[in-house]
């Protein structure tokens, strides 16, 4: 038997994937970013939780991380730059949400194939955590691929990131070096995209990708 | 002198960490360039002086016989490839495709990227090792798109977002050794620290090192510039300043290719796992000759060599991925000799863009006419690169071959037709670029030859002599790679 403990775990990691899946078929870049910033709360309270079952005080910094910077700075952010640009209207996705989904239902599954199968040594929390972890993180690169928008490739790389941050909470006792320095990462690399996206607005007055696809170096 | 050599591993460290801060704050160009110099020039003095007294490997740094020989070589190609620099950006001021301010942010990354490689290369630590190529990715990210053209800010971006995906499976990959290593070392500290792990691999549990090792694979393979993750690889290496494509090709693929090594070393500690082996050797010969195939339709000079770091960086995962004494040491060899050929080349390629103001090969004719030093020098660094004889990379792909014809033959038969493949697009590119009529600019070269001949001259001498000692030295650090 687990206990509350374990199926708090589990409700709150498996939230996470939910709301993954919710992210793929949002068609609104403002819809996208208050998904996403539900995702950073649903972390937030993911690796609190993790805190609380491992006995980890340092998980709470990671959590307090995700919470403020994630699910609060950076949307506001991202809801700034989205003005500014005047980019707030519909985004269109590659291929059509019902396959975009099936897509992902299948990643899903796959990840909890491969994880389940080859963590049997391990904690079930973490077990668990993991295979959930690896559903985000794919769940992240189909929204990367299928997304145009510079503004949403950006959010799918965040909920990747997201999804990164619940498999080392969910690893029992991983060095707080490491979290801090994985925070730190997602900061820089977010200034290092909120830098690109003026760069692009400036040069080319969109943030379609599509508009930089057309200056592929060798067909000038 | 004692402290001096104890605290040898924080020196490599702090001294571009710290130009990295100066750099950021001095006023004046050709002084940060001058001080761009000197840092690099002290970071090879303390990288030699960990050459000749290894420091015990501490919770935090190992220098061991592997990792010594990739430090000596970023840190020397850093040298010179600042020495280019220096003499190089003059002209970019000059045609005012940068701007004085530009400079001292170029010049900041330059030693912030050096500081991340060095860092990658030195820590013990598996999760700092990601931090480590992180930051030096992220500051070559910046560096690429500096030039704030159309192609630059989409190299940037295609560089940003696919090395971004690499490196966060990489990441993952990391936390599930992590996972697979705290039932047996305990969990903390420990877990990440390489040499605990590699001294109790054979305890983890396999499955999950497995699925580990080929994120692992996959996501520092994206760096390395692998088929089919290396569409950022081209495009980084052509829009961006031409320094930044010789450290680039010569340095950053072989700190994320010396990842892979570390982890598969881990690997090899444990019976029950997939073999590394075949699957490298797969990806390898896949991107030898991918790579091989696109050198024929390419239309710009550094897109031309940029394919050819991917091809060599197939031949070298190859080498690897075939294992034992010789091909291991024919992997090390040749990671030695494209280093320093490539980037040597790519100075050149520098000096070929700034006379003849493009770098579209169907512009660029006959330059052993207009330019006979920098046109010979091309000459020599193509033939060095394409694997002619009596050149450095011929000794060590001689031996790739010779070892894959002894083992499996089978295998031999498509690397010698990447091999011969790429040989013949190289040589077609050159003779268009190097003979003939000249046409187009003729300015005169402003930038210096020195790095470059220096470059040339080491692989001219290790193709007709390899000291015993460094024989000796490349044979352990084989056997080590087992």
């Amino acid at each position: 038997m687990h206990g509350i403990g374990f199926d708090i775990a589990h409700l709150l990691a498996g939230s996470l994937v939910l709301v993954s899946l919710t992210m793929l078929y949002q068609d609104r870049l403002y819809a996208l970013l208050n998904t996403y910033t539900l995702h950073a709360v649903v972390l937030g309270l993911a690796v609190a939780w993790q805190a609380r079952l491992q006995d980890a005080p340092h998980l709470y910094i990671t959590a307090a991380i995700a919470l403020l910077f994630k699910a609060g700075i950076i949307p506001i952010a991202l809801h700034r730059i989205v003005v500014r640009l005047g980019i707030h209207r519909a985004i269109e996705t590659v291929s059509g949400i019902g396959t975009t989904m099936l897509a992902g239902i299948g990643l899903v599954g796959l990840s909890f194939a491969v994880m389940l199968r080859v963590t049997e040594g391990a904690a079930l929390v973490a077990r668990e955590d993991v295979a959930f972890a690896l559903s985000v993180v794919l769940l992240g690169l189909l929204i990367m691929v299928t997304r145009r928008n510079a503004v949403s490739q950006v959010v799918g790389f965040m909920s990747l990131e997201n999804g990164l941050i619940l498999a080392a909470a969910g690893a029992q006792g991983m060095p707080l070096v490491v979290e801090i320095s994985v925070a730190f990462s997602v900061l820089i690399a977010f200034i290092v995209i909120g830098v690109f996206l003026f760069r692009i607005r400036e040069r080319f007055d969109t943030v379609d990708v599509r508009a930089l696809d057309r200056f592929r170096g060798e067909r000038r | 002198m004692n402290w001096f050599l104890a605290h040898d591993v924080l020196l490599v460290l702090s001294l571009p960490a710290l130009a990295a801060v100066v750099l950021a704050v001095l006023p004046g160009y050709r002084l940060s360039a001058r001080g761009n110099v000197a840092a690099s020039l002290a970071t090879l003095l303390a990288a030699l002086a960990l050459f000749v007294r290894h420091p015990a490997p501490g919770p935090y740094f190992l220098v061991d016989d592997l990792n010594i020989v990739f430090i000596v070589l970023n840190t020397f190609v850093g040298f010179t490839t600042s020495v280019f620099s220096a003499t190089y950006i003059d002209h970019e001021l000059q045609t005012g495709r940068l701007t004085p301010a530009y400079l001292r942010f170029y010049h900041a990354m330059y030693q912030v990227m050096m500081f991340g490689m060095n860092l990658a290369l030195v820590v013990n630590n598996i999760g700092l090792m990601w931090v480590a190529i992180e930051l030096a990715t992220l500051a070559t990210v910046l560096m690429v798109g500096i030039y704030r053209t159309h192609e630059a800010l989409e190299a940037a971006w295609k560089y940003f977002i696919l090395a971004s995906v690499g490196i966060a499976l990489a990441l993952f990959g990391t936390i599930l050794v992590y996972l697979a290593a705290a039932p047996v070392v305990g969990t903390g500290l420990q877990g990440m620290t390489w040499t605990v792990l590699v001294a109790h691999a054979g305890a983890f549990e396999p499955g999950l090192l497995s699925v580990a090792f080929i994120f692992l694979f996959l996501g520092y393979g994206t760096k390395v510039g692998l088929v089919p993750l290396h569409a950022w690889l081209p495009d980084a290496h052509a829009e961006g300043p031409t320094p930044i494509s010789a450290v680039l090709s010569g340095l950053l693929l072989n700190v994320a290719l010396y990842a892979v090594l570390r982890f598969k070393m881990l690997m090899a500690g444990n019976p029950h796992v997939i073999a590394a082996g075949p699957l490298m050797t797969t990806i390898g010969l896949v991107t030898l000759i991918f790579a091989a195939f696109m050198l024929y339709r390419r239309r710009d000079i550094k897109r031309l060599f940029a394919y050819s770091s991917i091809e060599h960086m197939g031949i070298i995962v190859f080498a690897f991925g075939m294992g034992g004494p010789l091909a291991n040491f024919a992997g090390l060899l040749q990671m030695t000799m494209h280093s320093l050929t490539k980037s040597a080349i790519f100075f050149a390629v520098g000096h070929v863009a700034q006379a003849k103001g493009t770098q579209k090969i169907a512009d660029i004719r006959g330059l052993t006419q207009s330019h006979p030093p920098l046109g010979w020098t091309l000459v020599v660094g193509v033939l060095a690169i394409a694997g002619m004889p009596p050149l450095g990379i011929f000794t060590s792909e001689f031996l790739l071959v010779s070892s894959t014809f002894a083992r499996s033959p089978l295998l031999a038969v498509p690397l010698v037709f990447g091999l011969f493949l790429a040989f013949a697009a190289l040589l077609l590119r050159l003779q268009g670029l190097a003979f003939g009529e000249p046409t187009g600019r003729m300015t005169p070269v402003g930038a210096s030859y020195v790095p470059t001949f220096a470059h040339l001259a080491l692989v001219a001498v290790a193709g007709v002599y390899l000291s015993p000692e460094l024989v000796t030295w490349f044979q352990h650090v084989a056997g080590m790679l087992g």
